[in-house]
């Protein structure tokens, strides 16, 4: 058994088999042999190479037809590398010394060498050969096992080097019911869609790619970012135990408190809402008892697509969010992007600090055409139901007051178009560059309403990069440095008649929550499945008892000792709060 | 019998793939063991892997050491092919297919 951390990005826990995909996604395959196969594996090598070897020979017949013959040389020199005596005792080595499998003998030989010819300059070039010798070897040793391989009947857990957005978005959630991956951080959009599609995901785990075999059984933890590969029989059943007892309890919560408020028991009643990616969420959302979407995401439709959408795109999606959700208000946030990621489309040159660049608000700015085109079809989906409008990323108010302008002149224009909208759409500004934050006050005059972005707050200001496994754990929501700011936020929301909500994932910590109701957060929108938990809560405290408890949190000078204190008086409320 | 000599290597691109190839394939032609160092380094000629990690680049100071029946033709060869245009010595050996085991 070897139990592995990584990131947890996606709560859950998942048990069941493992299939592996390394970084080339071919399938790795298993790696221990019995002492009495080795000499079987060695042959396996030999014979891999001839076919490989007249697999080459074949490709440069084919290849002769078309082709100058002093092209068909890297035909002969890859022959010439299957012939390598050398490497044929390297892979055998491995073979012998641990006890492993053709297949992994030779990726690791393989890796070496590619490792080697990547940092010499006058090798880098010819990487790829390697890659191309990997890859007929493997092919050669797998051969029609590997089709067996692809699909795998039964449900199973994934591990990965990496899964793309657009990968994980085409998982069958029917099969894969959690995932693992070597690299990848919090905020990567793979993640959010992990916690979008319910399914549970650990990534920046190092090297589970390595540790795990195919048919191991694998528990990811996607709560607590532990991953244990081939469990003991006392391990496995405790963790069976806390699958069977959460469901139990999700059911429960969710039938019991799906039509009741989010009060305390003193009467103070909050407003919960759900964070999404998608419209097709939204149902989903408000099962769970969700009042209303705190913030929706629009990047999808900006990386999906390939071509920048167009208004009818932008406007067919917010007007099926807006209908499935009215009454209720839903809020969408304008590109919160990387100009990076839209280079291609763009034609911009690269910067040297994307997330402290040209990007969100300030990327619309410079691309207003982009920015219209999505405020126009957000304010024509206004019609279609109860919508607000949030600006990501404003750090002053000449930022907020140009936004404003774009956005009166984008409703001048539809006006004298004929074009319904709601000319009383709210706006608010995501409240997460810390300057915004210090300057609340200033910004609450042009605002109608604040959301606390938690997630980047900390990062800018604790100067941490989350997706960094270096440095993550320096990013803390709970230090006393954030919670004094998002009191001042808060404080000033209070004051200034603004309401104040948090869509940060802060707010869908269950750690957490009663600190924010003491701290007066009036808006909580998260993750649809910890709603019913989060309500939970609300409803067992008292508003008195959590003003006091906040009060006792922000007196902590260590954040080690705020987190044991809330996670205590969350254990009071929730017994089988982790 | 063992022979051993320096030579510095002509060819401008250095040993890259193609004159790995020719070297290799020509080493192996021997029954001698030939072995080509650069600095501390030394690897089996018969091994075009090995050679082209060896990474020299065109005026690279390589040392050949041959050993067993046949090293002085071994290593007059080898020596030539470094010396020399891997190119221009190519000419036999183009046509030819490699076995293929």
């Amino acid at each position: 058994m070897e139990v592995k951390r990584g990131i947890p990005v996606s709560h859950g826990i998942a048990i069941a088999e493992a299939f592996v995909l390394d970084s080339e996604e071919a399938v790795i395959p298993r790696r221990q042999i019995r002492p009495e196969e080795t000499d079987h594996e060695v042959q396996r090598v030999h014979d891999a190479c001839a076919q490989a070897i007249k697999d080459t020979l074949e490709a440069k017949s084919v290849a002769a037809r078309t082709i100058d013959e002093e092209f068909l040389a890297i035909f002969d020199s890859h022959v010439t590398m299957l012939q390598d005596k050398s490497l044929r005792e390297d892979i055998t080595r491995i073979i012998e010394n641990e006890q492993a499998t053709a297949e992994w003998a030779v990726q690791q030989v393989m890796h070496r060498f590619i490792k080697l010819w990547s940092t010499n300059e006058f090798l880098a070039d010819r990487v790829g050969d390697l890659f191309d010798l990997q890859k007929k070897l493997l092919r050669s040793l797998l051969g029609k096992k590997r089709q067996g391989l692809n699909a795998p009947a039964a449900r199973f857990v994934l591990i990965a080097h990496n899964l793309t957005p657009s990968q994980t978005v085409h998982l069958d959630r029917s099969k894969v019911i959690g995932f693992a991956t070597d690299t990848g951080g919090r905020t990567s959009h793979t993640a959010l869609l992990a916690r979008a599609l319910g399914i549970p995901a650990v990534v920046g785990a190092g090297d589970i790619t390595a540790e795990v075999n195919i048919g191991d059984t694998v528990i990811v933890d996607g709560t607590s970012g532990v991953i244990v590969c081939r469990p003991d029989t006392d391990t496995l059943t405790s963790y069976e135990t806390r699958v069977r007892n959460m469901r139990v309890r999700q059911a429960k919560l969710s039938l019991e408190l799906k039509d009741v408020p989010p009060e305390t028991q003193d009467g103070y009643r909050v407003e919960l809402f759900a964070n999404i990616e998608f419209p097709e969420e939204i149902p989903a959302a408000i099962e769970h008892g969700a009042e209303g979407v705190g913030l929706y995401r629009t990047e999808y439709l900006y990386v999906q697509k390939g071509h920048m959408p167009t208004e009818a795109e932008h406007f067919q999606e917010y007007k099926k969010a807006a209908e499935l959700l009215a009454p209720r208000p839903l809020t969408i946030r304008t590109l919160d992007m990387g100009g990076d990621k839209l280079l291609e489309e763009t034609g911009g040159t690269r910067e040297s600090n994307p997330s402290l660049g040209c990007r969100s608000i300030r990327f619309c700015f410079e691309r207003e055409d982009i920015f219209r085109t999505q405020l126009r079809a957000i304010m024509r989906a206004s019609a279609f139901g109860n919508v607000r409008v949030l600006f990501p990323m404003i750090s002053n108010a000449a930022e907020l007051r140009k936004a404003h302008s774009i956005l009166n002149e984008v409703m001048d224009t539809l006006k004298n178009e004929r074009i319904s909208f709601d000319p009383n759409v709210r706006v608010g500004i995501m409240v997460e560059v810390p300057s915004a934050a210090w300057i609340a006050d200033i910004l609450a005059k042009d605002t109608d309403f604040f959301s606390l972005g938690t997630n980047d707050l900390v990062q800018y200001s604790m100067a941490v990069d989350r997706g960094n496994e270096r440095v993550a754990n320096l990013y803390q929501p709970a230090h006393p440095a954030i919670l004094r700011l998002l009191q001042h936020v808060i404080d000033t929301g209070r004051r200034t008649r603004v309401r104040v909500g948090m869509c940060g994932e802060m707010s869908g910590e269950l750690s957490y929550t009663i600190l924010l109701l003491g701290l007066g957060l009036k808006e909580f929108s998260v993750s649809p499945a910890v709603l019913p938990e989060v309500k939970e809560i609300i409803r067992q405290v008292t508003m008195s008892d959590a003003r006091t408890i906040a009060r006792q949190a922000l007196a902590f000078e260590q954040v080690e000792d705020t987190i044991k204190f809330l996670s205590e008086k969350t254990r009071e409320i929730l017994p089988d709060f982790a | 019998m063992r022979v051993e000599k320096v030579v510095v290597l002509h060819n401008e691109t250095g040993l890259h793939a193609r004159p790995a190839m020719l070297l290799a394939q020509s080493a192996a032609s021997f029954k001698s063991r030939v072995t080509i160092a650069k600095g501390e380094k030394r690897v089996d000629a018969k091994s075009i892997i090995s050679l082209l990690t060896l990474g020299a680049a065109g005026g690279t100071e390589l040392t050949i050491t041959a050993e067993g029946a046949d090293a002085e033709t071994a290593m007059q060869t080898i020596a030539n092919m470094i010396t020399g245009d891997f190119e221009s010595d190519d000419c036999p050996d183009k046509k030819k297919m490699p076995d293929g085991h």
